[in-house]
């Protein structure tokens, strides 16, 4: 009889904010990370990271990946003709960056491996004319730009596009990619971050997670085996999948959901990852009539298959499980910190004394917010 | 004689080199100080020695584990006792997902919770008997093709509202017994299983098990054995006889 | 002339075997096993229904066709030729039943599923959920929520109505008329049991299936028998039939001789006149009349049910469906050239139409690239034959399949193709009492309810080797299709890869 096989390996995510908005140095997520590094393969790693661009915080903050000079002189012309660009500069890095510590997660001998051959990597301050959003938001003409540069541009990418936020990643394990970015000194109150097993798609700088789209970043562990459907389902509502992943539909289904629709990031996840019929049957009559309708409607964008998942935003931090299970992931309060992790020991490694450690169960979202008062 | 080792930022690798290197020169005890994710401790080993984990070990602690004993002072991770064959596991603390899977012989006494897919495919033969005692609750797919072996759920300290298993318990099980402290709803029941009143036999076997248990995490048995228990079976040790068309 | 016509089957009795018991004398109903001491077979009235062979409790008959009846020709085939025989003798249009069985290449043969291996993992169907549950009937593209005074959460949209399958396979249309009573009687209550849909065809509800209200698709018609508000309220859905996939364009009519009391009272017409469907509704002569009828039975349902509209695949069916859509149909039904009939012009049966797949693929593409994909039910007809056609349709973007001969097969019906002739053996295409109660509805109920649990087990354990559980991860998702042995543009069409192709 088949197996419905949990696989203890593959990807691996970690989490942190604090909810108080205080910000801090990249050390601690890629000391949980690399704790975890034999769940990755060294083909993909990244992080995703909120506030670190305070004088910045009014403009979209483009993470641009170019193969060549050419690719990046042209995209300039693009960007000039639909941008003002406020400011741009190459995105520091430590080049041949290693994490050179041995960890419990990570043998110092053969875990290193020194980040080498980065695209050309340049990050660009904009603002959106004025004129521009005369018949579409802010937000959806950047979204409209990203798909345009993503899908036209060969050798160009958009690796994050949203304000007082960046993505950092590339081909490496991501505690090297973490020091080739110099991540230990930036300041973010959330920080996100990923080990790619890659499988399904080839090793590339742009591939690696999180995904992002404005202020949205994902990060996944797991495979989206509804991939086929959530993409046509996303093509309808005009977005373009240039890049043969399956992460890059959760970060547009929040996109679509949560910004276009206006639904809340609860009912997002209800349905991204949606009760059972046999439960819903069971609800009070307001929660059943609800959840049938999200069901019925947003049938497309169902993910199906094992995945955890961390979802960052600008005020926060969304971490929920595929309906069954198939992907771990565990969460941890101190206080006011929020750490989300595929291992506890992810977790432990930076912050040993937990004020709560729990698993959230399958379909449920755990949920981290900035603090109303904060800015 | 006992060996302690600073397990800080130690890779699994090495440590557990170390283990089966000490064990050569008949080592029996050892302590590991500051463990936090090293995977595979215990892992194949078939020496009745004996480990205490100080921290959360890594995945697939104890699997193919074949006499050792383990004690961990921290919660464990997911895979747990995974196709282990025979010694003893006391967890002082919660496990994760997939805790003893394909498990055919051996103890697991877990002071809190399980994860999901507690006890998947575990299987008896003859005299070797898996055992899983838990004293939390268990998440969704308990004792899923439950081929063999007892498992028991204790929901002590648990509020009202939590039910002491998720859903499908037992799905697919077709051998072994299920021992609940409680009571479980009739729709998070796996098809494949029915509930039952305990007898003596099954009383005598709880004592037995919980009464070790009991002693380990400083419990009292009477209190413990005083709320009623009930039993899950499978109802058929081929529910899928009729499946098919030829 | 007639007589020319060499009889196309050969009726073997194994007289060593036979004990004259008669059984296959009075099972006949085409006037071919005669009783003149012995039992002498008419071969030329023989039909292949296997009644016969069926019943004979020595397995002492045995039919087979007449191979030498026309010298061998690789052009003109016997077919043809009796054909033209037959033409010239009558001077009429060749009439037939059943489905398309010429040789035509069979889409979904060259289709193939997916299955998870180690990256993504397979489920276990039998022991993990896995949803079947179907929605039918128009969606919002989104939904819009609100919080009231008490802080809780409020749907502001208000959901058309939806119809909930429990599998997502219908009973074909089949009218009461062209199949009995018993017919009727055993789908509607295999449709109760199995958490499905019957859907009456033209011919009107009789009344002792009002019961089944919940589990019924009551139809439209040109020749609008039948149809009254009560009708149209004794539903789950109301269908708007424009075509039929056995016959695009083309109507059909019951002859006199089959409408009996009962009929006559649940068409609403004379005993004994003919009954009278045009292909064209007449008061649909463009789609704004189309739209005008849609709300019109919106209208006498109180918008309480959805409204299909029924075409069959033809060269432009993705703007035809597109445009019902516009016009208002919550549903629209599409039914391939491979669809069966009871009755139709064997010309038009035989080259009329396209092949479901591409008709499917095509529709469901335009929705999409129109944004109102959610804004309609696809439901897909017309050569459905096993659980893995089912699925292939799934992925292909159906929202649920139909099926019509294999509904009939499993309760009896041999696919002779001579349902026209109202002398079924089997009980099904006949309105004769004598032949009619050899159908038993609680028994074909049965069988059908038991063919819709097979076919749904099997469905789950393709979702579970798809590595899905829910039955909308595998709706529109080509993705997990790859063709296999088809052209270039036919794969373009079915917007799938070939195989060997990873994704």
């Amino acid at each position: 009889m088949r197996c419905n096989c949990y696989i203890p390996s593959g990807c691996s995510i970690s989490g942190m904010m604090s909810e108080s908005g205080k910000r801090m140095d990249g050390n601690a997520i890629i000391r949980s990370i690399a704790l975890m590094h034999d769940r990755g393969n060294g083909l993909g790693g990244g992080f995703a990271a909120y506030g670190i661009y305070p004088r910045h915080a009014d403009q979209f903050a483009f993470h641009m990946m170019f193969d060549t000079k050419q690719a990046k002189k042209q995209c300039e012309e693009y960007l000039k003709d639909t941008f003002d660009i406020v400011l741009d500069e190459e995105i520091p890095t430590r080049p041949g960056g290693v994490f050179e510590e041995e960890t419990s997660g990570k043998d110092a001998e053969y875990g290193a491996r020194p980040i080498t051959d980065p695209p050309i990597l340049w990050r660009y301050f904009l603002d959106v004319p004025e004129e521009k959003t005369t018949f579409v938001t802010e937000d959806e003409y950047v979204v409209n730009k990203v798909m345009e540069i993503n899908s036209k541009f060969d050798s160009a990418f958009v690796a994050s596009s949203g304000k007082n936020m960046g993505a950092f990643k590339g081909v490496g394990y991501p505690e090297d990619i973490g020091m080739f970015y110099k991540l230990d000194e930036y300041k973010a109150y959330i920080w996100t971050a990923h080990s790619r097993f890659p499988t399904n798609t080839p090793g590339w700088w742009g591939g690696a997670h999180p995904f992002c789209l404005l202020d949205w970043s994902i990060v996944h562990n797991g495979e989206i085996s509804s991939y086929g459907i959530n993409k046509r389902y996303l093509e309808t509502f005009g977005y373009k999948l240039e890049l043969r992943t399956d992460t890059e539909v959760i970060a547009y289904l929040f996109d679509l959901l949560v910004r276009r629709h206006n639904l809340s990031v609860e009912i997002a996840a209800k349905a991204l990852a949606s009760p059972f019929w046999k439960d819903i049957d069971r609800m009070p009559d307001r929660e059943r009539k609800i959840t049938s309708a999200i069901r019925q409607v947003y049938g497309g964008a169902l993910l199906n298959g094992p995945f955890s998942v961390i979802l960052g935003h600008s005020r926060g931090m969304v971490g929920f499980n595929d309906r069954i299970k198939l992907r771990p992931m565990t969460c941890g309060r101190a206080d006011d910190m929020l750490y989300m992790s595929s291992e506890e020991s992810g977790i432990r490694e930076i912050e040993p004394d937990l004020d709560e450690v729990w698993s959230p169960k399958a379909g449920t979202v755990v949920i981290g917010e900035l603090h109303e008062e904060v800015q | 004689m006992v060996m302690e080792i600073d397990c800080k930022g130690m890779y699994y690798k090495k440590l557990n080199k170390m283990i089966r290197d000490a064990i050569d020169k008949n080592e029996t005890e050892f302590i590991l100080h500051n463990i936090n994710g090293q995977r595979y401790i215990g892992n194949g080993i078939n020496e009745k020695i004996k480990i205490t984990i100080n921290g959360v070990p890594g995945n697939d602690l104890a699997m193919f584990m074949n006499g050792p004993s383990l004690i961990v002072n921290a919660n464990g991770q997911d895979g747990l006792a995974n196709t282990m064959n025979a010694g003893e596991i006391i967890v002082y603390g919660s496990a994760g997902d997939v805790l003893g899977y394909g498990m055919r012989g051996g103890k697991l006494l877990i002071r809190d919770n399980v994860g999901y897919r507690t006890g998947i495919h575990m299987k008896e033969y003859k005299k070797q008997v898996p055992v899983i005692i838990a004293g939390g609750v268990a998440g969704d797919f308990c004792g899923e093709y439950m081929a063999g072996g007892v498992l028991v759920l204790l929901g002590l300290d648990k509020d009202e509202d939590t039910p002491i298993a998720g859903d499908y318990l037992g799905t697919g099980m077709h051998g072994g017994v299920i021992y609940i402290r409680g009571e479980v709803e009739e729709h998070t029941l796996g098809k494949e299983v029915s509930v039952l009143e305990l007898n003596d036999k099954d009383i005598k076997l709880l004592k037995k098990h919980l009464g070790e248990y009991c002693k380990h995490f400083g419990l009292d048995l009477e209190e413990v054995m005083s709320k009623p228990f009930i039993k899950l079976l499978p109802v058929s040790s081929r529910p899928y006889g009729n499946l098919y068309a030829y | 002339m007639m007589s020319e016509l060499p009889p196309e089957f050969i009726v073997k009795i194994d007289y060593d075997r036979c004990r004259r018991c008669k059984r296959c004398v009075m099972n006949c109903s085409f006037g071919c096993m005669q009783f003149k001491d012995r039992v002498v077979p008419e071969h030329k009235n023989c039909v292949a229904c296997h009644r016969c062979t069926t019943f004979c409790p020595e397995s002492a008959i045995t039919i087979t066709s007449n191979e030498l009846a026309y010298k061998e020709n690789a052009n003109w085939m016997p077919e043809i030729r009796k054909n033209i025989l037959k033409q010239a003798q009558t001077g009429g249009i060749l009439l037939t039943g059943m489905g398309n069985p010429k040789p035509y290449q069979i889409l979904w043969d060259h289709m193939l599923i997916d299955a998870c291996q180690v990256t993504n993992p397979s489920i276990d169907p039998l022991r993990e959920p896995m949803e079947l549950r179907t929605f039918i009937g128009r969606k919002p593209d989104r939904l819009e929520f609100a919080h009231n005074k008490d802080g809780e959460i409020d749907l502001v949209t208000e959901l058309q109505p939806q119809v909930k399958l429990d599998v997502p396979i219908l009973f074909g249309a089949m009218s009461y008329g062209a199949v009995s009573l018993n017919v009727h009687r055993a789908l509607a209550m295999a449709a109760n049991r199995s958490g499905t849909l019957m859907n009456t065809g033209e011919g009107g509800l009789h009344k002792d299936l009002y019961p089944y209200a919940g589990n019924i698709i009551v139809q439209v018609a040109s020749g609008r028998f039948g149809v009254h508000s009560e009708y149209l309220n004794t539903s789950a859905m109301v269908e708007i039939k424009i075509g039929q996939g056995a016959k695009p364009g083309i109507g059909g009519h019951l002859p006199g001789e089959k409408v009996g009391e009962d009929i006559s009272k649940t068409r609403m017409i004379p005993v004994g006149t003919d009954a009278i469907s045009p292909a064209p509704h007449h008061d649909i002569y463009s789609i704004e009349d189309l739209s005008q009828l849609i709300f019109a039975i919106k209208e006498a349902v109180d918008y309480t049910k959805p409204v299909s509209v029924k075409i069959s695949a033809v060269h432009n069916v993705a703007a035809i469906a597109s445009g019902i859509v516009r016009a208002g149909a919550d549903v629209v039904t599409i039914d391939g050239f491979k669809g069966g009939t009871g009755a139709s012009p064997m010309v038009i049966r035989d080259n009329v139409g396209i092949p479901i797949e591409l008709a499917l693929a095509a529709v469901d593409q335009r929705l999409r690239d129109e944004g109102i994909r959610n804004n309609a039910s696809i439901i897909c007809a017309g050569g459905i034959r096993s659980s893995g056609d089912v699925a292939k349709a799934i992925a292909l973007g159906a929202d649920a399949t139909v099926i019509g001969t294999a509904a009939l097969v499993a309760i009896g019906c041999r696919i002779c193709q001579k349902c026209y002739t109202g002398n079924c053996a089997w009980g099904i295409a006949t309105q004769k009492p004598e032949l009619t109660r050899r159908l038993d509805p609680q028994v074909s109920a049965q069988r059908l309810s038991n063919l819709l649990t097979a076919w749904s087990l099997e469905l789950k354990e393709i979702l579970g080797s798809l590595g899905v559980n829910s039955i909308e991860s595998l709706r529109g998702s080509r993705e997990r299709l790859r063709g296999i042995d088809l052209d270039e543009q036919t794969l373009k069409l079915l917007g799938i890869k070939p195989a060997g192709v990873g994704q």
